[in-house]
């Protein structure tokens, strides 16, 4: 088998190790591990901001003809909500996770391209301050955009929406997108060229192979999001009709364009989320993980499939019941590779020594709450079930239970798990089991009922709602649920907090983990191993190490 | 609260043919996917509570997998998918069966943020209540005046989106006499919350009857009050959006008021339709509907009472 080699051309040069103090070490780094750092931070700030504006909406529905907001005010309140939490939170952390973790579990020193990295980040950054800025443009045309995270045409139309907010958006998202394109890029040729020798693509631990089918995922569809935002752009600009019905365009090409992005758009901010459930189960149950093989190849198999099933967003639009069914066939089978790995992470456990720490207990979590919104994912490809609960409040239960019982909760195991090495010290066990279970409850309270709230009739994105039977309350309990679960926030900031000044020190290994980042100190030297990248023969490099009578090899030899 | 929302607009409460298929795939759809979703959460519990690390536990067997137990895990839920796909095409040509596209019973025009409702056989226009017959199935067109909506009553059929440029069709039909409750599903903008409608089934007899009433002109005005509004109606700028059958008013820019006096709702559900409701509603749009497009005329008390005066002639 041939083994990557580290090219030689990257040892002339000196990426991290510059002296330099204070907060200019940090914004003129090209260090991974500072790169992603700032990645996280950058997007933990816009999850605070997306959390904040989620609360505002909860406030204004928890009692009908409520007037706490304006519907204008309101439709920006959710259009923000949504683009921060999908472009500059969900996207972020995971590769924020991803720049930090990559080079260090396939042994490398850091990205393949150190400077595009540092130049992704700050890209991203600036798109995002471009999307709130438009919070600061007055007058008449001021505002945020408010036309919905996936900006409907012709709605996102000038004659629609007169206010700058849908340019600032367009324009936001293209520089998020172009910065997300460069991480992107940077993962796959630090995965593909930078691994260790006796990495094999077979060795990969999990996390890098999601990230890596991820990143190509990213590189496929993020160009054509960006086409469709110029598009609108120059509808708008320069009053071309790509979109605009009433002058020969079609309305129903930019769902198409957009959601020929925006569905793998739904995978790329689950795939790493599935790679660190990978990481943290199989080491907190003392087993490596079941079925990697088929871990692994299901991914593959949802990054394609992912990129066949847009039109499932547009059941209702119309388009023939051959259409609904060619895209409803599709989607169900995305059930498939994905219940895969939902087995083989519940098989890992079996016949394991389990764990319960935070981390282990949060990947719990996202093992029920991910299979949740899974399930209610199969509803909505049987398309007549899709009829009547799309662009309801069941649709508003569902992505969250993905997005934050699936992608959160991962997140959240994720820090748990690295944040030793990444600081050095242990995070708070105590205040972590009072911080997942306030979440495990606050979410569930705002977010199960939402179901019911669909069933019953109710239409997502409204303002407010008459007093039907049954609304009043349930809108009431999401809103305790929606402030329970940013209390649960809170514990989890002043965890971090307390934990960076006075945590019980990590050590290099702190969970007895396998894979190389747990090889290096904690936190990691600016050359990631100055001792030398340990002898990488299996899968779990540090378990050989420990078992040298017993290695990885051996095992599957005996096991056949 | 009585009256208007006695109604509702439950799922799983159908009341035609269409919908009872829709919702008897989903209660069953609901049924499969929490029966796996139980076998899922059964197999994580008893792993929970079976395998916890216990004081002075071996060392776990190290196991890498099993490819028999993968094959039957990737080929039992394609089985089971391919059996929801059969029943899934079956509910798709009960649920939303072909609808005429030449000469509808029933033409909507979705505009922000209201309902034009058409009767092409009898002339008939009339805004945000959808009577129909018991028992009978129309067929509907919808069609947009501006950006894309959604035609969404959940009782009686399928949500489907009404797309500028791209008129859709569709089967409406009531087993029962009752109000249905209808929304714009599809966000269309500032006032998509209150794009609300009702439909309305009636007895066939009741419903040509009240089709009639609805072709017939509008008694005049006899109260000198209501004279005076007719007159305001006609002379500042209602009639220049507005239609009143029979009368100058004849624009389609804003709904229809030939009977408005008779509709249960004002402003597409933002407020109860009652004299007093309408007078407040006339005196500032933008307290109940703010972003709407009727604008605030500021209207003197006695031209205000006069204008109510007139509008609730409109039987």
């Amino acid at each position: 088998m041939k083994e990557a080699a580290i090219p030689d051309a990257l040892e002339g040069e000196s990426f991290a190790v510059e002296a330099r103090e204070g907060w200019l070490s940090w914004v003129a780094s090209v260090d991974h591990k500072q790169v992603g750092i700032m990645y996280l931070l950058g997007a933990f700030f816009f999850f605070i901001v997306g959390g904040i504006l989620a609360l505002l909406m909860r406030v204004q529905l928890a009692v009908p003809d409520n007037r706490f907001v304006t519907p204008e005010i309101y439709n920006q309140l959710f259009t923000m909500h949504g683009t921060t939490m999908v472009f500059l939170v969900l996207v972020p952390l995971l590769i924020g996770f991803s720049t930090y973790l990559v080079p260090l579990m396939i042994g490398a020193r850091d990205m393949a391209f150190p400077r595009l990295n540092a130049l992704s980040f700050w890209v991203q950054i600036f798109g995002g301050v471009m999307l709130y800025f438009s919070f600061a443009t007055g007058g008449v045309n001021g505002g945020a955009p408010a036309a919905g995270w996936f900006s409907y045409a012709p709605l996102s139309e000038k004659a629609f929406s007169f206010s700058r907010g849908v340019d600032y958006w367009a324009l936001g998202l293209l520089a998020i997108g172009v910065g997300t394109l460069g991480a992107a890029i940077n993962i796959v040729a630090t995965a593909i060229c930078l691994r260790a020798p006796g990495m094999t693509i077979r060795r990969l631990p999990l996390f890098v192979w999601m990230t890596l089918v991820n990143a190509w995922l990213i590189v496929l569809v993020m160009p054509i999001l960006n086409a469709a935002l110029v598009m609108l752009l120059i509808d708008r600009q320069l009053n071309a009709y790509f979109f605009r019905p009433a002058m020969g365009g079609s309305a129903l090409l930019w769902q198409h364009v957009f959601w020929a992005f925006g569905h793998p758009e739904v995978y790329i901010m689950i795939l790493p989320a599935f790679g660190i459930i990978s990481e943290v189960v199989p080491v907190f149950s003392g087993k490596p993980i079941y079925g990697y093989e088929f871990v692994a190849a299901s991914t593959v198999a949802i990054a394609f499939l992912s990129l066949a099933v847009w039109a499932h967003h547009m059941f209702a639009v119309g388009l023939g019941h051959t259409f609904d069914m060619f895209f409803a066939v599709c989607s169900m089978a995305i059930a498939v590779p994905t219940g895969v790995k939902i087995f083989n992470w519940t098989a890992t456990m079996y016949q394991g020594r389990l764990r319960f720490t935070t981390s282990m207990m949060f990947a719990l979590g996202f093992l029920l709450m991910f299979t949740i919104g899974g399930l209610s994912g199969v509803a909505f490809a049987v398309v007549p079930v899709d009829w009547q609960m799309t662009d309801s409040y069941f649709v508003v239960a569902h992505i969250h239970y993905v997005l934050f019982g699936g992608t959160v909760f991962a997140l959240f195991s994720g820090v748990y798990y690295w944040f030793p090495k990444i600081s050095g010290r242990m995070l708070s066990e105590y205040l972590g089991k009072w911080h997942f279970w306030l979440t495990m409850v606050g979410f569930n309270l705002t977010f199960m009922i939402q179901h019911v709230l669909g069933m019953l009739g109710m239409p997502r994105r409204v303002f407010t709602y008459p007093a039907l039977p049954g609304w009043e309350a349930m809108n009431l309990l999401s809103t305790v649920g929606a402030f329970l679960l940013a209390f649960s926030v809170l514990i989890f900031m002043i965890n971090l907090a307390i934990s960076l000044r006075t945590g019980e020190a990590a050590g290099d290994n702190p969970w007895d983990a396998w894979t190389l980042e747990w090889a290096t100190t904690s936190p990691p030297a600016a050359e990631n191993f100055p001792l030398g990248v340990p002898p990488v023969h299996g899968r779990r490099p540090l378990w050989d190490l420990a078992h040298p009578d017993r290695t990885d090899e051996m095992l599957m030899k005996l096991a056949g | 609260m009585p009256g208007p929302y006695s109604a509702n607009a439950f799922t799983l409460a159908p009341a035609s043919p269409q919908a009872a298929a829709i919702s008897r795939l989903f209660v069953g759809t609901l049924i499969f996917l929490g029966v796996v979703l139980a076998l899922v959460t059964l197999l994580v519990l008893y792993a929970i509570i079976r395998y916890r690390d216990r004081p002075g536990a071996p060392e776990p067997r190290q196991n890498f997998g099993s490819r028999r137990l993968e094959t039957i895990w990737t080929v039992v839920p394609i089985l089971l998918l391919i059996v929801l796909t059969a029943f899934m095409a079956y509910a798709m040509h009960t649920g939303d069966p072909a609808a005429a596209v030449d000469d509808p019973d029933l033409r909507i025009v979705a505009h922000q943020w209201w309902w034009e409702i058409y009767y092409p056989k009898s002339g008939v226009i009339a805004a945000n209540e959808i009577h129909i017959p018991v028992g009978h199935s129309l067929s509907v067109e919808l069609r947009s005046a501006d950006v894309i909506h959604d035609f969404w009553v959940p009782q009686l059929a399928r949500k489907i989106d009404i797309v500028p440029g791209h008129p859709n069709y569709l089967r409406l039909q009531a087993d029962h006499p009752g109000t249905y409750l209808g929304a714009c599903a599809e966000f269309c903008g500032t006032e998509h919350a209150w794009m609300r409608f009702q439909v309305i089934a009636q007895p066939p007899d009741k419903f040509a009857e009240w089709l009639r009433a609805q072709k017939a002109a509008p008694a005049a005005p006899t109260s000198p009050e209501a004279i005076q509004g007719a007159q305001i109606f006609a002379d500042r700028t209602c009639a220049n959006c507005h239609r009143v059958s029979h009368t100058v008013a004849s624009a389609s820019i804003g709904p229809d008021l030939t009977h408005v006096a008779g509709r249960r709702m004002l402003a597409a559900g933002a407020l109860e339709n009652t004299p007093a409701n309408l007078g407040a509603w006339l005196h500032d749009p933008d307290e109940f509907k703010p972003g709407s497009h009727m604008p605030n005329l500021q209207l003197s008390k006695n031209d205000l009472n006069a204008l109510v005066a007139y509008l609730e002639t409109l039987k």
